[in-house]
Order: structure tokens, then sequence, then C-alpha cells
């Protein structure tokens, strides 16, 4: 079972992301995270998908995806060298003793600060799945109210091997 | 000249060769029915909506040509859901227009509002809502396009009535061209090539046809390979017809209800060639121990059915026909170096041994009517002739096993989902498709009651179709499960009131027999064959008469219960 990330290109019209959508309920499939937007062609979006799956499952993760007439086009990045980012803002308990610790954190993980309460900050993180998971892992301890994060994106690198 | 949105579907439909329409009119509809009358449609009246949508297929069925269903908004939409989904599940083509309520109205639940693109999106091909007049054209041509090319299916159109009274110019494109859909077809020649080295080797091959092998008309070339080759021949109940069933190669179909010889000649194969068929769970029992020793070959259009069940080693994605054509023609003159018949013998000998051991039987009654005996007897006197549809159940099983069907297009069957009540309608279909043929309905007292009000259909329409009912007073498939599997707990599956079929024909203006004894099933049938009416005959048979031979849910082709 890897994590996989499907870069697709669809049809920029209704019922698109319900056809996608509906497709891994409907199979049983997992979506760990589902990330939409237009791209600079108005008639296509573009969509990050990542998956959990075993070969057999990722392989008809991709087949089936293709079978959409409203797909044009599914590439696995698990098989090529990609660059891949995730914002998340959190909103973390910031009592006074622990504040200073939590900026720590902050300017360690690349974070900013982007609002602050009496008893609480809002921080943004961006980075890949990995870095995101462990800021949260760190800052659980003095509590997160609130998250929100965008889903994994992802680019194939210019330089493949 | 502008032309409203319903006069543009009807030209639509014209240019696309459509000459039936089975449909049921409604609100949201009317414009559409307004313009009927000014074209060369036919159009079957239909009393449920559900008997429609499984016209237009048992149409597409038996002809190969995308079939048409029109209904209006709402529950007429909702009713043809099992039709659709019946449709999807074995690959036919059909296009079902749907009447929506006015564009300004969408969303708003209004009367006889329904989602249905939303509803149906899981089983079709494809759906569009046409919100845009100047774009109908395009996407009825694209649904026709969708339906039949690639791996065929169901395409629905949903025609909000604002639309359908607008005005437009008639603009009909000449080919449709997507960047996002491009059915593959060709098959990849270094495969064929192995594939070719892999029969010319084999000792023990043997052929598992699908429906595939029927939607793509790639039965000559199946026959071809077969013969030529020297390679028996099973299918799936989707494909029963493409190769003949009185041809010395012919197995008999396979799965949960197979013959000894095939279940065992895929147990024992070297080399499985899979054509257009899926590896559905009733074909092969257990996939761990499904054909153990073979080298798998499958051949189907669509992708995500290779590797989806079952792991095989030589996939191809191709269309059937030209897959089969080119297989074809790489054995070609094969047959100098490899002496066919010899390198074959040992395995068609131990084919008969077990066809002789284990060929489909029953214990033959002079009291009671054998369920197994009607079909026979319908074989004999249609000699493999008539285009049967079944309902679901053992009436389906006992017609794929007794009947043997010597042309494909001619048995049309829910195989997939299993829809009862899908026969009759799929029957009325057929024959509007074909007049002069016989066609037959194999049905359960059960599966008929579903859809016997299309019995106005039939009559109104003048359809000589013969329903033939297999009465055993029981949902008699789920009753033998529970007589085998669950203590014989008949919970539920016993059909106490009944009502008279043959009274029940009468009142619709078709002709009702009823047969009691096995005497009688000849002259009855005879009789009933050559009226030019709808006819019902009520066969009271063997009421506990299980299917066999029986491989149960979920163990191996091997682990068959036989008689």
């Amino acid at each position: 079972m890897h994590r996989h990330i499907l870069s697709v290109t669809v049809e920029n019209e209704p019922g698109v992301l319900s056809r996608v959508a509906g497709l891994f309920s409907g199979r049983g499939f997992n979506i760990e995270s589902l990330n939409v937007a237009p791209t600079l062609e108005p008639d296509v979006s573009h969509m990050t998908i990542t998956t959990i799956g075993d070969d057999a499952i990722i392989e008809q993760i991709v087949k089936q995806l293709r079978k959409l007439i409203t797909v044009i086009k599914v590439v696995d990045l698990t098989e090529h060298k990609a660059v891949q980012r995730e914002m998340a803002l959190m909103k973390v308990l910031a009592e006074d003793r622990n504040r200073a610790e939590i900026l720590r954190i902050v300017d360690i993980f690349r974070c900013k600060v982007v609002d602050v309460g009496h008893g609480d900050l809002t921080l943004e993180a961006i980075g890949d799945f990995g870095k995101i998971q462990a800021l949260i892992n760190l800052l659980t301890r003095f509590g997160i109210k609130e998250i929100a994060r965008t889903g994994t994106v992802a680019l194939k690198r210019a330089m493949q091997d | 000249m502008e032309l409203t949105g319903a006069q543009i579907l009807m030209e639509c439909l014209k240019l696309e060769g459509v000459t039936t329409i089975f449909g049921f009119p409604g609100g949201a509809v009317i414009d559409i029915y307004h313009e009927l009358p000014n074209y060369p449609f036919k159009h079957v009246l239909v009393r449920h909506e559900q008997g429609a949508i499984h016209a237009a297929d048992g149409y597409a069925r038996a002809t190969g040509q995308v079939g048409v269903c029109l209904v209006t908004s709402g529950p007429g939409a909702t009713n043809t859901v099992t039709g659709i989904a019946t449709a999807y599940m074995d690959s036919i083509p059909v296009v079902i227009l749907t009447g929506q309520v006015p564009t300004p109205l969408i969303g708003n639940d209004a009367f006889q509002e329904v989602d249905i693109v939303g509803i149906t999106r899981p089983c079709t091909k494809h759906n569009t809502l046409v919100k845009d007049i100047h774009k109908l054209a395009y996407t009825i041509k694209q649904a026709f396009y969708l339906a039949r090319s690639g791996r065929p299916g169901p395409v629905l159109v949903d025609l909000p009535k604002d639309i359908m009274q607008a005005k437009a110019k008639f603009i009909y494109p000449d080919d449709i061209s997507m960047r996002s859909y491009n059915p593959h077809c060709d098959p990849h020649p270094k495969q064929i090539s192995r594939v070719a080295k892999l029969i010319q080797k084999a000792q023990r091959p043997v052929i598992y046809s699908g429906g595939g092998v029927i939607s793509a008309d790639a039965h000559e070339e199946l026959v071809t390979l077969a013969h030529r080759r020297h390679i028996p021949v099973t299918s799936t109940l989707m494909g029963l017809g493409a190769f003949p069933g009185n041809d010395p190669l012919w197995l008999g179909m396979l799965g949960m209800h197979g013959t000894y010889a095939a279940n065992m000649a895929v147990n024992n194969a070297d080399l499985v060639l899979a054509i257009g068929a899926r590896f559905d769970d009733r074909v092969t029992g257990k996939v761990s121990t499904f054909a153990p020793k073979a080298t798998l070959v499958h051949i189907d259009i669509d992708p995500t059915s290779i590797q989806k069940n079952v792991s095989v080693h030589v996939p191809i994605v191709a269309d059937c026909k030209s897959a089969l054509t080119a297989l074809n023609e790489a054995l070609k003159g094969t047959a100098k170096d490899v002496d066919y018949p010899a390198i074959r013998k040992d395995w068609l000998d131990q084919i008969s041994v077990w066809n002789e051991a284990q060929p489909l039987k029953y214990k033959p009654s002079s009291k009671t009517v054998k369920p197994q005996f009607v079909v026979e007897k319908i074989y004999e006197l249609t000699k493999g002739e008539a285009i049967i549809t079944t309902e679901v159940g053992q009436n389906q099983m006992w017609a794929a096993q007794f009947y043997k069907f010597h042309r494909p297009k001619s048995f049309l069957s829910s195989g997939g989902l299993g829809t009862m009540g899908y026969g009759f309608p799929a029957a009325i279909g057929a024959q509007m498709a074909f007049p002069d043929r016989l066609v037959i309905d194999i049905a359960g007292d059960g599966s008929i009651q579903m859809n016997i009000q299309e019995l106005a259909t039939a009559v109104c329409q003048k359809l000589p179709v013969k329903i033939i009912i297999l009465n055993n007073g029981y949902l008699g498939m789920v009753r033998q499960w529970q007589e085998l599997f669950y203590d014989r707990c008949y919970s539920e599956t016993c059909m106490e009131a009944q009502p008279d079929f043959v009274k029940l024909a009468e009142a619709y203006g078709a002709v009702g027999f009823r047969i009691t004894k096995p005497k009688d099933v000849e002259p009855v049938l005879k009789k009933a064959f050559a009226i030019n009416n709808t006819v019902i005959v009520d066969v009271r048979v063997e009421r506990e008469e299980n299917v066999y031979p029986m491989v149960p849910a979920g163990a191996s082709l091997a682990d068959m219960l036989l008689v």
C-alpha cells in the first residue's frame, strides 16, 4: 500500500468533480486529498488526487479515471520526479508560556504567523505532505483548535532521469 | 430557417438512422411529442417507463443498433434507472432522452423535477444536461457516437422543456472529435504474435468468449479461429450465440451453472483465450483457483476490464473483431508446421469423456412437466433460429443451458445486473426490429409479473411475442439457494396468490394457454407459435426442480454440484 499522487486533467464542465468523486466512492477507492482548480485554458481544469492502494488498485483507479468521458489525461506522479506542496492554515492555542516555543517551531519550519488572537496564533505552513504532517505532530501538544488544508498539489519536475 | 429544440431533436434522430422510439409522454416532453407525428418514426407507447428502456435495450441487442427511449422528467426518468443500469452492465448501446423542467426552475424542487443526470452518473457511459439550444444537435450526435463506439453503453441526454421550445438554426456536425475520448481499437502486433505462438504450442487450449464478441460482430472470426486451430469454445451467458450451439467444438456455457465439460476444460486448460469477456464472479467462481494451469490471454476493448478481477499473462486492449482478424492472419499458414488435429487430439478426447460422463441432464417425467423439457421442445420446434429473451433466475439458466443458439444476437438476457422483468419488454423491442422472426420470452412466474403491464403494449402494436412461463409458483432460484444453503427455509419465495395467466392474457386481448401435462407441451407450443398474436403459455412445471450443475458461490469451478 503506497501513497500515490495523481495529476488529472479534465474538461471544465458541470458535474466533472461529481463524476470523479463518485467513481472513488462507488468503487470503494480511497481519496486522501483532492484539489481542483482552473488552468490557463478556460475549458480545462486540473485535479490533484492523493490516494492509497496497492499496485493493482492504483492501476484500476488510473484506468477507471481515464475511462470517464470528461477526463482528458491522468498521470501517476509517483512514477516520476515531481514537486509537491500543500498549504495548511492552523489555529494553535498559544498560552503565554508556550508562545515562544511555538514561534521557534514556526521559524524552523519556515511557516508564517498570519493572525494573532489573545490566546491563539494562526499559522500558514507550506510544504510537502511529510513536512505538514511533522508540523501537525509537533503542534498537537499545544492544541490545534482548527485546521484547513489545501491537499497536495504537484507538478512533474522539468528534469527526469 | 430556425427550428425549435423539439424539431432539432427529431432531425438529429432521423440523421442518426433511428426508426423506432420506445417511450411514454409527460408534461416535460409534450413539445417533443407534439413534433413526433410530423416525423416518420415508429413510436411504441409502453405502459411503464421501465418497459421503454428494456424494449430499447432489446431492440439494440437484437439489431446491434442504438436503441432509443424517450420519457418525461421526474418519475418518468427515474423509472428508467433499472433499465439503464441493466444496459450499462451488459454494454448495450441505448440513448435515453429524458424531459426536464424548464432551466429557470432547475434546482427549485419544481413539479416532476429530479436530478436524473446526477442519479444516472454511475450507471451510464456518459450523460449530459442540455442547457443551451446551440449545443443540442452536437450533444445528440455525441450521445449516439458514445453509445455505439468503443465499449458500447447507455448515454442519457436530459432535455429541459424551454430548450425544446427555444429556436435555433439547425446545424448537424459532420463528426465528433473529442480530446478526452479515443476508444482504442487495434491490437498491439507484438501481443498478437505472442498469442499466435501460444496457440501453436498449446496442448489444451480453450476459448472463453463473451458479449464483446457479439457487440463487435466478431462471431465469424471466432468460428474461424476455433475451427482452423481446433480449439474448443465455451462462453459466458452474454456470449451465447457467437459460437453455434450445435458445433462439435462447443462446450456449453461456463461458470456457476455452466456445463461440466466447460468448467473442467477451463480448470485443466494450459491456455485460456478470454475474448470480450470480463471474468465476472459468476464465471470464475473462486478467483484464485480459476484456470490454475493456464496461460491467460485477455482481449477486451475496455482497459479497465483487464487485470481487474484476474491477473492475466497476455493483455490485449482491442476491439474483438480487429484482434481476432489479426490473430487469424498471424496464424495463417501455420498448419504446415503444426499438426493441429494431432496435438489437440488427446485434449478433445478428454473433453468428449467429460461430455459423456456429465452431459446437461434432468430426470424426465411422464407425470409432471420438467422445465428443461419445455426449453428443449422450444429449441426443437424453432430449430435454434428464434430470438429468445429471458427473465432472471432459473428460467434464464435453463434457457441458457438447453436452448442451443445457432446465431448471435438471438439470446437477450440481463446478464450483469440480473434484472427480473427484463425479458418481456426486451422481446417487444426485438419483435419491433424483426416483425417476421419468432420472438420468445422464456419467463418465470415471478419475473413476468414485474412488467406484465406491457401486455397492453404488445397487443396494441400487434406483436406476436410468445411468453412461455415456466410456472413453479416460486421465486425459484432463491428457493433453490434456500434449499441448498439455507436449511430449506423458504422465506417469502412462495408466490401463493397468482393471477390466472390465461385469463390475464385474454383480458389484455392476447391469447392464453395452460399446460399441465408433459404430453401437451409440444402440441400447445406448436399452436402458440403459429398464432399471429401475443400469446402467454402458462406451463405448470415441477415445483422444486433445481438448476444443475451448480458451482456454489465462492467455490472453485471444479467443485460443481451435479444432479
